[in-house]
């Protein structure tokens, strides 16, 4: 038994005992023993994962629980990775949900499903054999269900977006299903073994087709357009640690599923131009990414919404994963292998970086929202005086998911330019078109990601309150602030020491991709090795830090009255007092990056006027609503579900009641079941 | 775009020579501020109820002609960039509140200059049912420059016993 | 700065303390041209030092209702492009950090200013501080695609984005720099400068109108040395960015040997570029008016197609 295997057994016991904790726990306990057994989970899952990802895998065969192959857990460094992501969430989720369930969470059901979620999340990359990988993973969709409804009696939104998040996973599921099932019958055998080496085998058609619906499961779950539609709805309506889970660790197993279906099971990776239709697998999940990253950042932008705004931002961070595993796909494609491994290890860098400062945003949301009670950033605001410590934290997550140095995603966007960068010249018309694409498409992200965070930090946080329940805000309880510093030092050390988990990540990308080497190494610099390119983010830290504290002695040397500071009424013009009602909202922010992508996003206008009874010169009312719906819906799922329910409101002609009617289709179907068997026998 | 170099090729240098440095009798607070501004003045201005007169002069003494920013001085919009603010008019009832206030967004060290006879002394308006009073009853100042309006030259006098150029 | 030994440390702290002393002065070339066109005598070069020398002795003053963000932005624009000044190969080839001469994280370095900015702005709660950091996120946000792709096409022929490495090829092969990739990468990047500097058509330095300003509106509210620091960074980063266009496509004089002669022609000849751009730049205001602010997105999205056709021009013209 070594380190990997002990600590995944410790996780799941662990899991295991929160549910019964949570079971028979009185009321007042419930919560922390539950908060406390899952962070614990979490906390082995993170050694298992790390322990795997420096090579010390294990394997389990138990064949008789499930049919077919039976249930197979293996773990090996690609796995590993995301059990470590997932579990490092579940500590910080965990030990928020500690004193977030005094929000009328602490009922038994509630409390007991939390933890099953989390070794749902962690059986997923360790399965395998088809079998137990469908079934953890709907485990994991049945678990977050009732999560997502917890809070279904106070608002009737809730249930909505359980809905729609219920029917979409389910489908995805389905999507998946069909795949894996088609890929086990050409292989004879539903363990990934056996499927790893029919990849090797398979025919460009059937492999093409395992591919597409995988690639539709997998992108679903991870919030890609334009099969995202449920991440705007569920994550909002979720309690904020439930989304810090699900944004944080539930879509990473998507591109978890890509990777290990495409790299691994169908052996692009290795056997390269064996599987056949391979040319246009992986730009089309590049241009994919690239969609979703623009989509999503653009939805983000203007939302008024801080949850939704969050969630439509993991919508872009895939988006931008993505862009890494398409180009790895594509590099490997050429033959380009090293490359291959860096754009791969840049993806997965990024899955780190976006865990960490997705979890600490949504966490540190969720205490803004749990003082306040309102989401809307219109209505927030002026929340430092009240919640320092929140403000801080979210500020730090807010840098970190802008990419800007020194925060974390900056070095992962580092890296996958890096890759792009040096992709280039192309080998072939697709890479020519696509790969600048994607830059362009990274770039743009980059601008709107900074204008997005701004908002969110600036207008939900500083200044000063724009209602009075954001006025009366006080400081969360000592649990949550601990959960959101778990991850906040996360950020901070992925930011300053992304050395320290590269060579890791390197390692990973290395033996997905088949590149005969890491692609980076260094302490202190992360050097790009057979390309060109080196950045410290350590130094780039510690030369602010400097610079910062030389301007601040100078200051103290050269101004004569630096010391004495006048504390003096704002300036307003001389007219005043300002009023809430004047600061800018987060609906005003956004307004001129909004007319800039007018075609893009079309908002809605309408105007409503109610004129006088006694003439139509004089206007009573006027009514203006501006609302910017989400276009993708608006133009696919509409028709979709229009169509879905024409089909229904005609199926309803079938159904007239008349039992003898019912039993005639029954005993015609039989019949006509019995001949086609009869004929085709 | 050509027509324009045209012109200004045509128009030259349109700004008066600078007249001989004006003998402005100062306090001796007056004159330690100006040291310590050491040739760097920026002005902001309040019209505290003028008809406008004195803020077209002040418009032609910073203007090509009379040139006040080659003293060194300089409009600003925000009374926190400022060191000197410049009034004019007498003070109406609305205007008084606001003018204290702006100068109490001035960083210190800081001027007020009282520009034209409505600012000194209220003049044609001093009885009016609107003014509360001249600017000096309001806040304290410490240059004033007389006329209804004063000439450009006598702004830029005053301002150029401010920055000591 | 191991291959230039000890000069090539002098010439990394000498770097930033031009940078530093020269802007200032730049900046009062750049309104005495102004000034001369318009026909106005001008207060001579020395003017913002005096400015700079005078607010530096002035109160400073906090505003009730801010927080740290406000009082601390003008420290972290300052660190920024301080930081900037050091590390970007203006005067020696080598870089004084070389780990940190990357040419996306010099560009992120001086966005991180800008956003420091901006959180100032909205901090104060007024209704201009909110405006102006909106419409500066605008512009960010539309000017940081054009620079990325930039930057790409730059990197796409030497095979690194390490500043120095860039540098040291364009000084091997000039004929590099009249090639239609680089044309159109110039012309991108002049527009880029423009926005990001806030200068004329995308916005007015000198203005009054609140409502015509995009980056005084954001510093509206600080005084004394709080304002010194960021006036002085503003000239800095001008400095900074046209430092930038010349050492990517002009780096000629640039000191590649460890001699204090080359040192001293390093120094001259980067002070005498940023002059003459600065000039340019200053006699081009003349001419020009403030574009309404939603049509800058209209001259940004054509820098950007520009940026975009270089690195298409990089491809089949290779």
């Amino acid at each position: 038994m070594n380190l990997a295997a002990l600590g995944f057994a410790a996780a799941l016991t662990s899991a295991m005992g929160a549910v019964i904790a949570a079971l028979v726990s009185p009321a007042d306990r419930r919560a922390l023993t539950v908060g406390v057994a899952t962070g614990a989970a979490g906390g082995a899952a993170v050694l298992a994962g790390a322990a795997a990802m420096a090579g010390q895998g294990f394997s389990l065969a138990v064949p008789w629980v499930l049919p077919l192959a039976g249930f197979r857990l293996a773990l090996d460094p690609l796995g590993g990775l995301f059990v470590a992501v997932t579990g490092g969430v579940a500590v910080a989720a965990g030990v928020f949900g500690i004193g977030y369930a005094r929000h009328g969470l602490a009922g038994r059901a509630a409390q007991a499903v939390l933890p099953v979620f989390v070794a749902a999340m962690l059986l997923v990359p360790a399965a395998d054999s088809v079998g137990t990988f469908l079934v953890c993973w709907e485990l994991m969709a049945v678990a977050s269900l009732p999560l997502v409804l917890a809070e279904h009696r106070r608002r009737t939104e809730v249930g909505e977006a359980g809905l729609w998040y219920g029917v979409m996973t389910h489908l995805g599921f389905i999507a998946i299903l069909i795949g894996l099932l088609i890929f086990a019958a050409q292989a004879g055998d539903a363990s990934f073994t056996a499927l790893r080496q029919a990849g090797a085998h398979l025919s460009g058609g059937v492999a093409s087709v395992v591919f597409v619906t995988t690639l539709v499961g997998f992108a679903a779950k991870a919030g890609i357009a334009p099969l995202h539609a449920w991440l705007p709805r569920a994550h909002p309506e979720a309690p904020s640690h439930v989304s810090a889970l699900m944004s944080a660790a539930m879509v990473n197993l998507g591109v978890y599923g890509i990777v290990r279906v495409g790299f691994d099971l169908l052996g692009s990776g290795q056997g390269g131009g064996q599987g056949g239709g391979q040319g246009w697998w992986w730009p089309l999940v590049l241009l994919l990414g690239a969609i979703s990253a623009v989509y999503g950042i653009l939805q983000a932008v203007i939302s008024t919404d801080l949850k939704r705004l969050l969630g439509y931002s993991t919508t872009e961070n895939m988006g931008l994963v993505l862009i890494g595993v398409g180009a790895a796909g594509m590099f490997a494609a050429d033959g380009n292998r090293v490359l291959a491994g860096l754009a791969l290890a840049a993806a997965l860098l990024h899955v780190i970086n976006h865990a960490a400062f997705k979890s600490l945003l949504f966490l540190a949301a969720g205490s803004a929202v749990h003082a306040t009670g309102t989401r809307d950033l219109d209505a927030l605001g002026g929340l430092r005086p009240g919640m320092p410590v929140t403000t801080g934290l979210f500020g730090l997550g807010a840098l970190a998911a802008s990419a800007l140095p020194p925060g974390a995603a900056f070095v992962s966007e580092w890296l996958l330019l890096q890759s792009l960068v040096h992709g280039l010249p192309p080998s072939g018309v697709p890479s020519a078109i696509l790969l600048p694409v994607a830059v362009a498409a990274i770039a743009l992200t980059a601008g709107l990601a900074v204008a997005t965070f701004v908002k969110a930090f600036g207008v939900g946080f500083l200044a000063k309150p724009r209602s009075e329940a954001a006025a009366e805000a006080t400081e969360s309880p000592p649990s949550m602030l601990v959960g959101m510093g778990v991850a906040g030092a996360a950020c901070v050390v992925l930011a300053l020491g992304a050395t320290a988990v590269l060579p890791g990540v390197g390692s990973v990308a290395m033996l997905a991709s088949g590149s005969p080497d890491p692609a980076v190494h260094g302490a202190v610099i992360v050097q790009l090795s057979t390309v060109a390119g080196s950045l410290s983010p350590l130094l780039l830290a510690v030369a602010l830090l400097v610079g910062a504290v030389v301007v601040v002695a100078v200051l103290r040397a050269v101004a004569a009255r630096s010391r004495q500071r006048r504390i003096a009424r704002l300036w307003d013009c001389g007219g005043g007092p300002l009023s809430a009602r004047m600061e800018y909202t987060a609906t005003s922010f956004a307004e001129p990056l909004q007319r800039v992508f007018d075609d893009v996003l079309q908002p809605e206008l309408d105007v409503d006027v109610t004129h006088a009874t006694e003439s139509r010169y004089l206007v009573q009312t006027v009514e203006y609503r501006r609302r910017v719906p989400d276009r993708i819906e608006r133009r696919l799922y509409q028709p979709v579900l229009a169509a879905v329910r024409a089909w229904g409101r005609a199926a309803r002609a079938l159904a007239t009641g008349s039992v003898h009617r019912y039993l005639g289709y029954g005993f015609y179907t039989v019949t006509a079941l019995l001949i086609v068997l009869a004929v085709t026998r | 775009m050509l027509a324009l170099w045209r012109k200004i090729r045509r128009t030259g240098r349109v700004a008066e020579p600078a007249p001989a440095r004006p003998d402005t009798r100062e306090s001796p607070a007056a004159q330690e501020l100006v040291r310590e501004l050491a040739g760097s003045v920026q002005v902001r201005h309040v019209d505290a109820g003028s008809c406008n007169g004195c803020e077209v002069e002040i418009g032609s003494a910073f203007g090509p002609v009379y040139d006040g920013e080659r003293y060194g001085a300089r409009l600003v919009a925000s009374p926190r960039h400022a060191d000197a603010v410049l009034v004019t008019g007498p003070v109406t009832r609305n205007m008084a509140e606001p003018l204290r206030r702006t100068v109490e967004a001035v960083p210190a060290p800081k001027l007020v200059v009282a520009v034209g006879d409505c600012a000194r002394n209220c003049g044609v308006f001093a009885q009016a049912y609107g003014v509360a009073g001249a600017v000096r009853d309001v806040v304290p100042v410490d240059v004033e420059i007389g006329g209804c309006p004063p000439r450009p030259e006598q702004i830029v006098a005053a301002v150029r016993g401010l920055t000591g150029r | 700065m191991s291959a230039l030994g000890a000069v090539g440390a002098v010439g990394a702290v000498a770097q930033p303390v031009l940078i530093v002393g020269g802007s200032p002065l730049m900046l009062g070339v750049m309104r005495q041209v102004r000034a001369k066109l318009e026909g106005r005598a001008g207060a001579g070069i020395m003017q913002p030092w005096r400015d700079l020398r005078k607010l530096f002795r002035k109160e400073p003053i906090l505003p009730r209702g801010t927080s740290e963000v406000f009082r601390y932005a003008p420290i972290v624009l300052m660190g920024t492009t301080l930081v900037v000044a050091v590390v970007a190969p203006f005067v020696t080839v080598e870089s004084g950090l070389d780990p940190v001469a990357d040419l996306f994280a010099v560009v992120a370095l001086l966005a991180l200013g800008t956003v420091a900015l901006a959180l100032a702005g909205l901090d104060t709660g007024t209704a201009f501080g909110g405006m102006g950091a909106s419409r500066e996120m605008t512009i960010i946000a539309l000017v940081e695609p054009t620079l990325l792709v930039a930057i790409l096409a730059l990197s796409l022929r030497v095979g690194s984005t390490n500043l120095p490495t860039i540098v040291s090829a364009t000084l091997h092969d000039p004929g590099r720099v009249i090639s239609p990739v680089s044309l159109l990468a110039v012309v991108a990047l002049v527009v880029v400068i423009i926005a990001e500097t806030g200068r004329l058509p995308v916005d007015n330095p000198s203005t009054h109108l609140e409502l015509t300003m995009v980056h005084e509106a954001m510093v509206l509210e600080y005084a004394g040395p709080d304002l010194a620091l960021v006036e002085l960074a503003s000239a800095m980063r001008l400095t900074v960015f046209l430092g930038l266009l010349t050492t990517l496509f002009a780096p000629w004089g640039i000191a590649t040997t460890a001699t204090p002669a080359a040192l001293a022609i390093g120094l001259s000849a980067f002070a005498a570029k940023i002059t003459v751009l600065g000039v340019l730049l200053a006699a081009g205001e003349v001419f020009m008016a403030k574009l309404r602010l939603f049509r800058v997105p209209e001259l940004l999205a054509g820098s950007f197609l520009l940026s975009l056709l270089a690195v298409a021009a990089s491809f089949f013209l290779a």
